[in-house]
């Protein structure tokens, strides 16, 4: 008989063996998948997780892509973990990092043509903005309505792309070009423009943004009291409040900096790598920032490898598509697969399986 | 001398890093009323475990009425005669009685015939019982007849019964009394697990004491007093908190006419609850569990906030203030719940250090922790107060809970509050590690602290309290001198018109 046992303390080499393990199997699965859909499994391992980097074909247009891709990512994922550390579950990043797109944009659009340095300073703080906006209105229902935060915010998504539809065809069409959807492209437009800074390498200001998040996130994780309240309530919600923690001051907290990080996301990638406000904008980095915060370990440190390896399955999927006609979802499917194999072997940081002999109660 | 009913022979049970029982030999007589002492990891619940047919033993044998018996499994065990009644209840306070009672059963009887059957048994041994009454709305001792009345309908040889009154008032421990020495005197066996040595010398015919899992003794437990079986329990010689008399200080700790209305179904309201704890006092809470006590903790913690006249230290009002800001103040507080609630699981000790010693150990500035500081103050509260660890980075969890405990209290304690409010401060403690405590909190009193004791240990209320006072169903009764009390008047202050009475009948 199979026996499930808990472990006295949780397995540190699980905790981190883990999401190798769910790498690989991750890929021995997809390879499967791949196989099933005629397309050669090997070809298409390597072509997604080491193409990018190494082929000499692709690597110099796939590399600098590696850090457009991963920036936004780990940006959003850093404040995700830290809510997620507290048990508050934003699942709606995408939806704040539509709208503090939307913001950055609207204020880089309500200046044009005008130069500027401070433009895009303000840009920043109006993207911030926008994504803490729209991660109050779970919180504030939370704390006001005890309603569950993880439904508000996932339907909120759905309505920012209505939002964001609408803008698009509307109030932040270029009126410049008769009949198509779509805002000014803000890369031609020097003030609001979130440019390369080093050439070649795909670092923008997100990328900086994200680095230094990562930096305040490890620092207010391990030496801030704030820190130790999020975890602490995570782990023992009625220890916390003998802390003197109030649950409602870190429900508006943790969501409002998670709201504020993927709102700056949004605003660098759509003065950057998006360039303009199109229907098309939202490609899902807030539900892939989940995966990674989760594949992280909810560790600074951890998201900063997870958003990379993320990041590298977005431009593999992309070449894969390319160069072996793989359906677009493959990819996400991929992603889904990674979490989905790391949650089931997380089970084993905390129970172990024991085989026994005979019955027992 | 009678035959014997359950004879073990050499048992023997080892789990990983520890020997839980050690070549335990001693037999029950037809009719015994056979006591187990021992302290909190003395082995006494592996043993009935073996005895349930719970837990295999590695090594020895158990003969039952001559025959060799091995029980596999608890079904086993029931069939051979062996029954249990377990410290905790397993019961669905959303079912009646009788579905409870069938619940338990191998081949439980139509609902309707198993309802006469609980009437008559239970009416037979003076535990009456209303078979169609929900069980969410019995008391601690009603619902603990349900869990008897279930054993005794299976007609057992022998009845287990593990700290059956720690959830009892002394009117209530009578009645169970009365049951079981009717029990006995028809040839049932009771082995009787228990730390409370008073009720084992007033019950029991023979004792078997356990000792970091060997047998210590086989005794006449009439014969010892609780001392001697106490020093036998512990292996050492115990001495009792001494304390010298003092005059009553300055008023600290004025609560006034405070009321709150739970918002937990199974919560209890306080009510009207007005008391004064003055400088160097020991005020001892007795009551039975879930007569407000938690409530009572929240609400002098500071988690839940009342109005802000309805709490005052030291003259100022604090109602409205929370946890961190009472402690700046001086009033600190230990609840009952160590794991989850006066310390996180999960969490390293020194983490746990920070919990509630960030403000008066200044362990963090302008919001940044220092770490060192914060290990210090652990190391401090280990060293003081004999907290057995490897050391302040392992998990809470991993500490057994009077190690926990001691950490938890010593971490209050150190604290040099004016005032600290704990409840049940010695639950599931040995002997050695409660009377350090207790030691701990006479001394605080004795430098001029206020101490608030909530606990329904009224052995340890007695030995602590300078004054006393006992929660029922959200009410206090007016604080009286703890010094000549008796135990009859304590019992009525806790509200002993708990249904027990005997004659209180059922209408058929």
């Amino acid at each position: 008989m199979i026996r499930l046992e808990k472990r006295k303390e949780p397995s540190t080499f699980w905790r981190i063996a883990n999401p190798f393990l769910a790498v690989a199997l991750t890929m021995v699965a997809g390879g499967i998948m791949f196989a099933a859909l005629g397309k050669d499994p090997i070809a298409a391992i390597r072509l997604i997780f080491f193409d990018p980097i190494f082929s000499a074909q692709f690597g110099s247009y796939s590399r600098p892509q590696l850090l457009i891709k991963s920036a936004p990512l780990i940006l959003i994922a850093i404040g995700l973990a830290i809510g997620f550390k507290a048990n508050i579950w934003n699942i709606g990043a995408e939806g704040q990092y539509i709208i503090g797109a939307l913001f950055g944009a609207g204020v880089a659009l309500a200046f044009f043509p005008a130069p500027g340095w401070y433009i895009f300073p303000l840009m920043v703080l109006a993207g911030a903005f926008g994504g803490f906006l729209w991660a109050m209105i779970p919180a504030i229902l939370k704390t006001r309505f005890n309603t569950n935060e993880i439904l508000v915010s996932l339907l909120l998504v759905y309505v920012a792309e209505r939002i964001l539809a609408a803008m698009a065809l509307g109030l932040m069409r270029n009126p410049d070009v008769a009949g198509f959807p779509g805002s000014r492209d803000l890369r031609r437009y020097e003030a609001a423009h979130n440019a390369e800074l080093i050439a070649g390498t795909g670092i923008h200001w997100g990328v900086v943004a994200a680095l230094v998040a990562v930096i305040f996130a490890y620092a207010m994780m391990t030496r801030h009291m704030l820190g130790y309240h999020i975890k602490l309530a995570g782990q023992a919600p009625r220890a916390a409040r003998f802390a003197g923690v109030s649950p409602a001051r870190l429900v508006v907290v943790c969501l409002g900096i998670s709201g504020a990080l993927a709102g700056l996301a949004g605003m660098f990638e759509v003065s950057g790598p998006g360039g303009q406000v199109r229907i098309e904008f939202a490609s899902g980095y807030g539900f892939t920032a989940i995966i990674v915060a989760f594949l992280g370990r909810l560790n600074p440190l951890g998201i900063v490898l997870a958003g990379l390896l993320l990041g590298l399955t977005y431009i593999g999927g992309e070449l894969a598509q390319m160069m072996l006609q793989l359906p677009g979802a493959s990819i996400q499917v991929f992603q889904g697969m990674l979490l989905f194999f790391l949650l089931a072997l997380d089970f084993q940081t905390n129970y172990r399986l024991r085989l026994t002999k005979g019955a027992r109660i | 001398m009678r035959q014997p009913l359950l004879r073990l022979d050499g048992l023997t049970k080892a789990y990983p890093g520890v020997l839980a029982n050690d070549d335990i030999s001693f037999e029950i007589g037809t009719g015994q009323m056979h006591a187990l002492l021992g302290e909190n990891g003395a082995g006494k619940s592996t043993l009935v475990k073996m005895i349930y047919g719970l837990v295999k033993p590695d090594r020895g044998t158990m003969t039952l009425r001559g025959a060799d018996y091995a029980p596999a499994q608890p079904s086993e065990a029931r069939r051979n005669g062996v029954a249990m009644v377990f410290q905790h209840f397993s019961l669905f306070d959303a079912l009646d009685v009788a579905e409870n009672v069938a619940l338990g059963m191998e081949n439980p009887p139509p609902l309707r015939d198993l309802a006469r059957r609980i009437r008559e048994v239970s009416t037979a041994y003076g535990l009456p019982l209303d078979p169609n009454r929900l069980v969410g709305d019995l008391s601690a001792g009603e619902r603990q007849r349900v869990e008897i009345v279930r054993c005794l309908l299976q007609e057992p040889k022998l009845l287990i019964m593990d700290e059956p009154t720690s959830v009892l008032t002394p009117q209530e421990v009578e009645v169970l009394f009365r049951t079981l020495r009717q029990l006995a005197q028809e040839g049932t066996a009771i082995l009787y697990i228990s730390h409370k040595l008073d009720e084992i010398r007033a019950l029991c015919d023979e004792a078997t004491i356990l000792r970091g899992g060997r047998k210590v003794a086989t005794c006449d437990p009439r014969e010892k007093s609780a001392r001697e079986l106490a020093e036998l329990m512990v292996g050492q010689v115990l001495t009792p908190p001494e304390r010298p008399a003092k005059p009553k200080g300055a008023a600290l700790l004025q609560v006034t006419n405070l009321s709150l209305t739970s918002n937990n179904p199974f919560g209890t309201s306080l009510k009207n609850i007005s008391f004064t704890l003055h400088a160097g006092e020991v005020l001892g809470i007795a009551g039975v569990a879930g007569n407000g006590q938690d409530e009572l903790l929240l609400v002098l913690s500071g988690e839940v906030p009342t109005g802000a006249d309805q709490v005052q230290l030291k003259g100022t009002p604090i109602g409205h203030l929370g946890p961190n800001a009472r402690r700046k103040r001086g009033l600190v507080a230990a609840p009952e719940e160590r794991l989850g609630h006066a310390a996180a699981p999960d969490m390293s000790l020194t983490e746990n250090a920070l919990l509630s010693g960030a403000q008066r150990k200044r362990l963090a500035r302008s919001g940044f922790i220092n770490w060192n500081a914060t290990d210090r103050f652990a190391r401090e509260i280990i060293a003081k107060f004999d907290v057995r660890t490897p050391g302040p980075n392992v998990l809470a969890r991993a500490l057994s809970g009077g190690n926990l405990q001691k950490f938890v209290i010593g971490r209050e304690i150190e604290l040099a509050p004016d005032v600290i409010v704990v409840n049940q401060p010695t639950w599931g403690v040995d002997a050695a590690a409660a009377s350090f405590i207790r030691q701990a909190l006479l001394d605080m009193a004795n430098r001029g602290a206020g101490v608030v004791v909530i606990s329904q240990d009224l052995d340890e209320l007695l030995e602590l309290a300078d004054s006393f006072a006992a929660l029922n169903e959200g009410r206090m009764t007016p604080v009286r001198p703890a010094k000549g009390l008796s135990v009859d008047e304590i019992g009525l202050m806790m509200g002993g018109a708990h249904d027990m009475t005997p004659a209180h009948g059922v209408n058929a």
